[in-house]
C-alpha cells in the first residue's frame, strides 16, 4: 500500500466532500424547512460560477470577483424565491419537481443568451494556480487546499449561526415543526426568504470555488446535483450536521473507490474484467451506500429532532 | 395549330421533368447544440453553412435544405432525432454525429432505411468493420487510427512507461485500444473515468504522480479536455511528466487554455495549416466568417457537405439514383480539406496522420501546426473485418 497516495486521496476526498457539503447544506435547509424540492439548486451553483467569472473579468481579481459574486447570488436567490418559488409551497412535491425542472431549462437558456454557448474560465492568481509541498512530501494543488479551508470555515460559521443565534433557532424550529413555528406568530414568509437566500449563497460559493478547477459551463450544476441529493438523503433531510458528515463520507468513498477499486478488483479478476467493471462499480458505490442507509435508517444518519 | 398544342405539351412535359429533377436535397445533421458540448455542434454548423456558401447553396442545380438536430449529448435523444429525420422529414442524407455512442445508437435507424448515413466525426470500430454498410460513409477517421499514430510517436520518443486516461465510453475504449496496438513500451497505469459525469480528476492525477510514468497520454474530447489540462497544471504535473493527447486540445479549447497547452503534442489527420489549396481557402473563409480557427470537427463537416455535393452532382440531381451517388462517393472525387484521398472498402478514408503541436500564429492566437507526418495513407485495422468490396 502506498501511504502517500492514500493520504493524498484522503485529501482529495475531503475536498470533494467539502464542495458537496456547501451544496447540500443549502439544499437540505430548503427541503427541510420549506418543504420545497428544489431541482434548480444546481442552477444556483452555475450562477455563482458565472457571476464570479464575470466579476473576476471586471475587477481582474479572483478574490474581489468571488466577494462580489456572493451578494449577487443572495440577491438572485431572493428574487427567484419571491417571483417563482413562493407560489409552489402549497403545491404537491410533483408540481415542485416539474416547476423547478423547468427552471433548470430556463436558466440554461438564460445563461446561453447572456454569456454565449462557449463556457468561461476563471484564471487563478499565480500563488494559487500551482501546487504546494505538504508533510511527507505530498504535493497538493494550492487552490484545493483553499477550498478545504473555506469549507471548514463556512461549516463552522453555519454551526454558530444555527446553534447560537435567534435566526438559527427559528431555522431549527422550522426544520422540526413548520406549523408550530407559524402558529407562534413567526413571520414564516420572511424566514423562507432568508433560508432560500442563504441556500443560494452556499450553492453560489460552491459553484465559484469549483469553477477554477473545472470550467464555467452551461449545465455544470446538473451532475453534481444528483450526488448532492444522495448526500442529503444519507445525512437526513433538514440536518446541517447530517449534510456535513454525509458529504465527507460520500466524497471519501467516491474518490477512494475511483482510486483503488481497479487494483482491488485486479487481485480477484482478470485485468480485462477489472478494467471494465471498476469504473462502473466505483460510480455505483455512493448509490449502494445510500440504499444501505435507507434500508437501515430510513430517516438518514442525523434526522432533525422531532421530524 | 396542331403543332402549337404539341409544342405546348412538350414544353409542359419538359417543365415537369425539370421540376422532378430539381428535387430539393434534404440533409439531416445530428450534433450537440446545447449544453457544454454545444460549442462543438455550433462549430460544425458554421462549417456546413460555409460549405453551402462555397457551393452557392446549390448541389447539382438543386436547392439544399438542412435539418439541424440536437442530440443533447445523449444516445437515446440522438436516435429519436435520427428517426424523425428519416421518417418525418424524409431526408436523403443523415450526417453529423460527434459521439460514438450516439452514432452506434442511431445507425440502425438509417442504414437500410433509404438515406445515406455519413459520420462527420465519430468512428467507432464496429461501423468500420463487421457493421460496415454500402450506405454508410465517413468523412473523418476510425477512432483507433489517431491514437495508433500517437503510439508510434511515443515509440519514436523513447517512452518506456506510459499512463493512459480516457472516458469510459465507446470512443474512449477505441482510443485506448488504438494506442495499445502500436505502443511498444509498458502501460503502467490506465484509468477509464465515468463519462460525461466525471469532471474532477484529482484522484487519477494523484495516482499518476505516484506511478511516475515517463509520459501520460489522454483522450478527453470537449470540455473534459480543458478541465484535464487545467487540473494537470494545478496539480504541478505540467513540466514534470510530459502530456500527450488526441482530440483533447482543439480550436475551441485553445483560446481558453492558452499557455496551459502551449507546446503540447497530439496526433491528428488534419491541422489548420495543412498545406493544400482547399484547406487554405476553408480556414481563411472560416476565420473571416466566425473570427475563430476551425476545429477538426468543422473541417470534417465541411468535407461531409462536399462529399454529398459530389454525389448529387454526379447524378445530375436525380436523388432516386442511389447507386450512382454511392459510386460517386466511393471515388472521393471532391475538394477535401485533407487533400486528395481514397476510400477503403469500408467507406472510411485511407489518409495521412500527422503530429501537431500547439503554437502561436503571427497575431499571437493559439493554434496547432503540423510537425511531421506519422502515417502516410493509413487504413484502419477494422477494414479487414468488413465484407464489402467494390
Amino acid at each position: 500500500m502506498n501511504w502517500v497516495l492514500l493520504l493524498e486521496q484522503t485529501l482529495n476526498g475531503f475536498q470533494f466532500g467539502i464542495l458537496l457539503f456547501l451544496l447540500a447544506a443549502g439544499l437540505t435547509l430548503i427541503f427541510g424547512i420549506m418543504d420545497l424540492i428544489n431541482l434548480a439548486h444546481g442552477s444556483l451553483y452555475m450562477m455563482g460560477a458565472y457571476f464570479a467569472a464575470t466579476f473576476t473579468q471586471w475587477t481582474d481579481s479572483f478574490l474581489l470577483g468571488a466577494l462580489l459574486a456572493l451578494p449577487a447570488c443572495m440577491l438572485f436567490g431572493v428574487i427567484l424565491e419571491r417571483i417563482a418559488l413562493r407560489t409552489l409551497y402549497t403545491r404537491s412535491h410533483l408540481d415542485q419537481v416539474l416547476a423547478t425542472f423547468g427552471l433548470i431549462l430556463f436558466f440554461n437558456e438564460f445563461v446561453r443568451l447572456i454569456w454565449g454557448p462557449i463556457g468561461l474560465d476563471i484564471p487563478l492568481p499565480g500563488l494559487l494556480s500551482g501546487s504546494v509541498e505538504l508533510f511527507f512530501g505530498i504535493r497538493y494543488p494550492a487552490f484545493r487546499l483553499v477550498i478545504i479551508a473555506v469549507g471548514i470555515l463556512v461549516a463552522f460559521l453555519l454551526y454558530l449561526l444555527v446553534s447560537k443565534t435567534r435566526i438559527g433557532m427559528l431555522i431549527r424550529a422550522g426544520a422540526s415543526n413548520r406549523q408550530m413555528v407559524s402558529a407562534l406568530g413567526i413571520n414564516i414568509n420572511l424566514l423562507y426568504t432568508i433560508v432560500f437566500g442563504l441556500g443560494a449563497v452556499l450553492a453560489g460559493l460552491a459553484g465559484l470555488m469549483a469553477a477554477p478547477i473545472m470550467t464555467v459551463e452551461i449545465g455544470m450544476g446538473e451532475e453534481i446535483l444528483i450526488v448532492t441529493f444522495v448526500v442529503i438523503v444519507i445525512g437526513g433531510v433538514g440536518s446541517i450536521k447530517g449534510a456535513f458528515v454525509a458529504a465527507l463520507i460520500v466524497g471519501f468513498i467516491d474518490t477512494v473507490g475511483r482510486s483503488f477499486l481497479p487494483d482491488i478488483l485486479g487481485l480477484f479478476f482478470s485485468n480485462d474484467v477489472a478494467d471494465t467493471a471498476a469504473p462502473a462499480i466505483s460510480s455505483m458505490l455512493i448509490y449502494i451506500l445510500m440504499a444501505l442507509i435507507l434500508a437501515i435508517k430510513p430517516q438518514g444518519l442525523f434526522p432533525p429532532k422531532g421530524a | 395549330m396542331k403543332l402549337g398544342i404539341l409544342g405546348t405539351l412538350s414544353l409542359a412535359a419538359m417543365l415537369i421533368s425539370q421540376v422532378a429533377l430539381a428535387e430539393t436535397v434534404k440533409i439531416g445533421f445530428v450534433t450537440t447544440l446545447t449544453g457544454g458540448a454545444g460549442a462543438i455542434g455550433n462549430d460544425m454548423r458554421d462549417a456546413v453553412e460555409l460549405a453551402l456558401d462555397h457551393l452557392g447553396r446549390k448541389m447539382g442545380g438543386s436547392d439544399v435544405k438542412m435539418f439541424y438536430e440536437d442530440d443533447t449529448f445523449k444516445p437515446a435523444v440522438g436516435k429519436q432525432k435520427t428517426e424523425k429525420l428519416v421518417k418525418k422529414d424524409k431526408v436523403h442524407f443523415v450526417t453529423g454525429y460527434i459521439w460514438s455512442h450516439v452514432l452506434l445508437a442511431s445507425r440502425n435507424s438509417v442504414v437500410g432505411k433509404g438515406p445515406f448515413m455519413i459520420t462527420s466525426n465519430a468512428g467507432p470500430g464496429p461501423v468500420a468493420g463487421k457493421l460496415c454498410h454500402e450506405d454508410f460513409f465517413s468523412t473523418s477517421w476510425q477512432n483507433d487510427q489517431t491514437t495508433m499514430a500517437m503510439g508510434e510517436v511515443l515509440n519514436q520518443l523513447g517512452i518506456k512507461n506510459l499512463y493512459i486516461m480516457a472516458p469510459n465510453y465507446a470512443a474512449g475504449k477505441s482510443m485506448v485500444k488504438g494506442v495499445s496496438r502500436t505502443f511498444k513500451g509498458k502501460i503502467i497505469g490506465k484509468d477509464m473515468t465515468k463519462f460525461p459525469a466525471q469532471l474532477d480528476f484529482s484522484a487519477e492525477l494523484a495516482k499518476i504522480r505516484a506511478a511516475k510514468p515517463d509520459a501520460v497520454f489522454v483522450f478527453y474530447p470537449g470540455k473534459h479536455g480543458m478541465q484535464f489540462f487545467k487540473q494537470y497544471s494545478q496539480a504541478g504535473l505540467k513540466g514534470e511528466i510530459p502530456l500527450y493527447s488526441a482530440f483533447t486540445v482543439d480550436s475551441l479549447s485553445l483560446p481558453r487554455l492558452k499557455d496551459l497547452a502551449y507546446g503540447s503534442l497530439m496526433t491528428q489527420f488534419w491541422a489548420p495549416d495543412l498545406d493544400n489549396a482547399v484547406n487554405k481557402r476553408f480556414v481563411a473563409d472560416y476565420r473571416k466568417k466566425t473570427g475563430r480557427y476551425p476545429t477538426f470537427y468543422a473541417a470534417q463537416s465541411y468535407d461531409t457537405i462536399m462529399l454529398i455535393n459530389s454525389a448529387v452532382t454526379a447524378v445530375g440531381g436525380d436523388l432516386s439514383n442511389k447507386d450512382g451517388m454511392r459510386n460517386a462517393m466511393r471515388k472521393a472525387n471532391f475538394p477535401s480539406i485533407r487533400g486528395p484521398f481514397k476510400y477503403g472498402n469500408n467507406h472510411f478514408p485511407i489518409q495521412n496522420f500527422y503530429l501537431r503541436k500547439v503554437v502561436k500564429d503571427a497575431d499571437g492566437n493559439f493554434t496547432t501546426s503540423i510537425v511531421k507526418t506519422v502515417y502516410t495513407n493509413h487504413q484502419d485495422p477494422y477494414a479487414k473485418d468488413c465484407k464489402m468490396s467494390w
